[in-house]
């Protein structure tokens, strides 16, 4: 499949690879660097496996250092440069290609400083977002940004796409919650942004940094903000007979003024398959379920579920199930959280995510099924209703190409709907290979001119990640 | 995922099952999280989708397999973290099993690792010869840092270091009289346990028998045949599990309650024979049997209802072999038992990470399987436990390695709480 191009590899720098091997050899433990075509496989792709490109070489370093020494040896060698955290970007963010090397930071993967105080921890940025939590918790604390993939997915990743998850209605996305980053420039230089207080004086350029998909420096380490574990917290299920009356349900909460800590939307086939998986008692008889968690004091916990099971039940509400033990909540968020992985179980998928107006869910969940079914395809849904950010998975069989191109048709299609209602072409697993080329369609030319003019001062020469986030046309560096 | 097979290929019945299994996996990267090499390297190449990937283009392409792909996959502790992790239901452990048979057939392994390899094949699954080479072995621990020297030399100085220190515990000649009952189990003898630890399935004849429960032997059974399974052996593997299976079927023609199996390594292994066996029209069904049968001692004992037995004061860390909670999906059932018998029963952090043990991967991957079992050794000692608790034999050797906290199997530790002889092991504690 290769319906999204890329550009065409610098044979001026493939012809130097046994050069840059051994100028890499010369940084690096031998363990660390990979260059056996084999052994490079396993870095061709992420978790948009249907585009696969092999590196040149791969780099695993294992300090700040060593990252510092490879970038600017590529930078003086002219080697374009792929950062990579787990590779589970959902948009092909961290897709390598032919012409360039793969850094690596899954070695990066200690934590540096845990100052209760500040309620800050230092990591380096390989860790995985939950081995952040996981460090924090015997203190009574998390860090609250939690992607699905927060299991498997890095710091210096969530970084690269400022990531969201289902929690981040109340504690906002990783720029919410990131203070620091100490990165590496394209020619090696290590500069450190922002610090471990919630501001700092000067231009923000670690806003910048959040989200700027691998292209405009490696970051290496990280100092994230961490917050008390709320007294308790209680998922409540809520069935549905049509998934209107749930995307309606959902904008009457927020207009209601009502934040709970997270808010997620699943259809009937969605429910399905994390049932399956999860065995979570979701219930199976309703067309589209909403999960909603509150948190706080028991007696808060039950203030605000009554106003929103009021509120529910003013939009049909057929199904209430609250969570009854620590076990049930946390089956139920498994169910949730495994949603994409389980997903695999019954076919292959693309997953869209784009964002859209809150009072639009009930059109635009009409609207989506309606395309999906113009291709002839199947489509589950399952998203984090309360921003909007909506996340269909278009089922489709990967052994079959008229499939494959239909599928991303259909999702196009469906990331233009959002544009259309007033919304986003992404939510929050960044634009990569993925949407590069619809960014003309939320951008105009000098809105884009900008962004590109701000990414050449930090790489003037285009070597970070080249091929992603900017439509190919276009590009004066 | 997508794959590329021809039909020619999909042909054959174990690439048809790879293929499936393949085309399950989404990429997702989860599995990686809760690999323990994984999270030791940090390196893709060593995490189950990494080790998936490999797989998938050795097969895809029929290449042989080279030094590279064999190095990673070597590495591999078949723990089967990943399947439990998987919300895809990627079947890991057969798509490993059969790039090991592909491994074995198309890969010629340098001289010293040939030769540990056959080795332990023809020595481990054997009781007689395990319990001679044991010995023997003793007599050369003196020249363990010669051997060190010699290529592969670190994996002979870890298999000598894993020999008892002490001699051999005596075959357990109080094996109760077998009592007639309703209900009638067979109970694997198995190989390496019976000259490690014989007193593990003195125990559970004892605890069974107690509890009404008949324990029959079948003489011809022996080694599961997981040892040689892992190393690639298929022939060799369905062997043994040809003959268990034959040993059994007269007792199931009788009436079986249920196979109990007292090393949760086996168990894996017996479980899946009806799979290993699909293709073999003559053994297919009742292999398929014989895995619906198989029950770890701790499942079944479950299944029983047994009464709460006078609390002990005495703190259980209950390790998990990966072979129970990954391969078998027994979790909870052995600290539920240990709880009703009276001990109190903590979790070990980390406690879904692999010891290291693996069967032969503490002799074939020392340095691997030395730096987890340190980390598993420092996340016990987190619950600062009287008592280690496991149900399989591998683990128990391995992580007595590194601790002098008593290490007991979940079965000597029921049977104490009943009634049984206190284990020696423990006797200075109470
Ligand atoms: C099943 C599943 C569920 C998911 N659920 C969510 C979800 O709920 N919310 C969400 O937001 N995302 C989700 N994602 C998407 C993905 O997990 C996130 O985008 C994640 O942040 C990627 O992290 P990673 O470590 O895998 O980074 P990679 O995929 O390796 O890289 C992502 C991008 O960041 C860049 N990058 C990586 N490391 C660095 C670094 N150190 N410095 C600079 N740039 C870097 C890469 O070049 C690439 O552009 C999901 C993915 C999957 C497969
Ligand atoms: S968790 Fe499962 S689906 Fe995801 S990469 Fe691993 S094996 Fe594949
Ligand atoms: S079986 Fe264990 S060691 Fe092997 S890939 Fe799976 S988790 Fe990793
Ligand atoms: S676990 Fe199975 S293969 Fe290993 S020693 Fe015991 S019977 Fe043999």
């Amino acid at each position: 499949m290769s319906a999204i191009a890329f550009p065409a590899p610098d044979n001026t720098i493939i012809v130097r690879r046994d050069e840059i091997i051994a100028g890499l050899a010369r940084l690096v433990e031998p363990e660390c660097l990979v260059t056996g075509d084999d052994e490079m496989r396993p870095f061709e792709t992420d978790a948009l496996t249907a585009y696969r490109r092999m590196p040149l070489a791969v780099v695993l370093p294992r300090s700040t250092q060593e990252v510092s020494a490879v970038l600017r040896y590529c930078h003086d060698a002219g080697v374009n440069v792929i950062p990579r955290g787990a590779g589970t970007s959902l948009a092909g963010g961290a897709i390598p290609q032919e012409d360039a090397v793969v850094i690596g930071i899954s070695k990066l993967n200690k934590v540096l400083d845990f100052n209760i105080a500040n309620r800050t921890i230092t990591v380096e940025a390989g860790i995985t977002n939950l081995a952040v939590s996981a460090a924090v918790a015997p203190e009574g604390f998390f860090y609250a940004p939690d992607p699905s993939s927060q299991l498997a997915c890095t710091i210096g990743g969530n970084i690269g796409m400022n990531s969201g998850g289902a929690h981040c209605l109340k504690y906002g996305v990783t720029s919410n919650n990131v203070l620091g980053v100490k990165v590496v420039l394209i020619d090696g230089t290590i500069i450190d942004l922002g610090g471990d207080a919630m501001d700092v004086p000067g231009l923000n350029l670690l806003g910048l940094m959040i989200g700027s998909e691998g292209q405009l420096g490696i970051v290496t380490e990280a100092i994230l903000r961490i917050i008390p574990t709320a007294e308790g917290a209680r998922p409540v299920l809520f069935g549905f007979d049509s998934s209107e009356d749930a995307g309606a349900c959902v904008a009457a909460i927020i207009a209601a003024g009502i934040v709970p800590v997270a808010m997620e939307f699943m259809d009937k086939p969605a429910i399905e398959i994390c049932e399956a998986f999860a065995k979570a008692g979701y219930p199976l008889d309703v067309e589209a379920m909403l999960i909603i968690e509150v948190e706080g004091s028991e007696a808060e916990i039950d203030a605000s579920l009554a106003r929103i099971v009021a509120i529910a039940r003013q939009h049909g509400v057929r199904v209430v199930k609250e969570s009854k033990s620590a076990i049930e909540t946390a089956q139920i968020w498994k169910g949730r959280k495994s949603a994409f992985g389980a997903t695999g179980r019954v076919a292959d998928y693309i997953c869209m995510d784009g964002t859209i107006p809150t009072g639009q869910l009930p059109y635009v969940l009409k609207r989506m099924s309606e395309i999906v079914a113009g291709y002839g395809l199947r489509v589950a849904n399952v998203f984090h209703a309360g921003d909007g950010n909506l996340h269909p998975l278009i089922l489709f069989n990967a052994n079959d190409p008229t499939e494959q191109a239909k599928a991303e048709s259909a999702g196009n299609d469906i990331l233009k709907l959002c544009v259309e209602v007033g919304g986003c072409l992404t939510g929050e697993h960044g634009v990569g290979i993925e949407k590069r080329d619809l960014m003309g369609v939320q951008f105009n030319a000098a809105d884009l001119n900008q962004q590109l003019r701000v990414r050449a001062a930090f790489d003037a020469d285009w070597r970070l990640n080249p091929a992603k986030v900017f439509p190919l046309e276009g590009r004066t560096s | 995922m997508q794959t590329r097979f021809s039909p020619e290929q999909l042909a054959d019945s174990h690439t048809r099952e790879s293929e499936k299994i393949l085309r399950s996996c989404v990429h997702c990267g989860f599995c990686t999280a809760t690999c323990p090499t994984y999270l030791l390297e940090g390196d893709e190449r060593d995490s189950p989708r990494g080790r998936i990937y490999l797989i998938k283009d050795m097969l895809e392409n029929d290449k042989p397999a080279n030094t590279e792909v064999v190095t990673h996959i070597d590495r591999c502790l078949s723990c089967l973290s990943c399947m439990t992790t998987c919300p895809s239901g990627v079947h890991y452990m057969h798509l490993v099993d059969h790039a090991r048979a592909h491994i074995e057939k198309t890969y010629k392994r340098p001289w010293h690792d040939r030769l540990i390899r056959s080795m332990l094949a023809a020595i481990l699954p054997y009781p007689n010869r395990f319990r001679l080479a044991l010995t023997l072995g003793r007599l050369g621990r003196p020249f363990a840092p010669l051997l060190a020297a010699l290529p592969g030399g670190d994996r002979l100085k870890a298999m000598l270091s894993l020999i008892p220190k002490g001699g051999l515990p005596q075959t357990s000649s109080d094996e109760p009289a077998a009592i007639q009952s309703s209900r009638q189990v067979a109970i694997l003898g198995g190989c390496a346990q019976s000259v490690l630890d014989p007193e593990i399935n003195a125990a559970t004849n004892r605890l069974l028998a107690r509890f009404g429960i008949g324990v029959v032997f079948s003489p011809g059974e022996g080694c599961c045949g997981a040892l040689v399974h892992h190393m690639g052996q298929e022939d060799n593997a369905l062997g043994f599990a040809r003959r268990n299976i034959d040993a059994w079927w007269p007792l199931i023609e009788n009436g079986l309650d249920a196979i109990i199996i007292t090393a949760s390594g086996c168990g894996t292994t017996i479980k899946d024979y009806g799979f290993m066996l699909r293709d073999d029209p003559s053994y297919a069904q009742k292999a398929s049997r014989v895995s619906a049968l198989s029950k770890d001692i701790t499942e079944y004992l479950d299944t029983l209802d047994l009464p709460a037995a006078e609390p002990k004061s005495m703190v259980v860390a209950y390790h998990s072999a990966c072979s129970m909670q990954h391969g078998q999906q027994i979790k909870d059932q052995p600290k539920r038992l240990l709880k009703n018998a009276g001990f109190t029963v903590r979790d070990v952090p980390e406690g879904h990470i692999c010891c290291g043990s693996a069967g032969t991967y503490n002799i074939l991957q020392p340095d691997f399987a030395t730096r987890l079992r340190e980390r598993k050794i420092k996340n016990i000692m987190r619950t600062t436990p009287d008592i280690i608790a496991a149900g399989n034999i591998g683990c128990m050797t391995q992580i007595a390695q590194g601790t002098d906290i008593p290490i007991l199997h979940t079965a000597l530790l029921l049977d104490w709480a009943y009634g049984g002889p206190e284990p020696t092991a423990i006797r200075s504690l109470s």
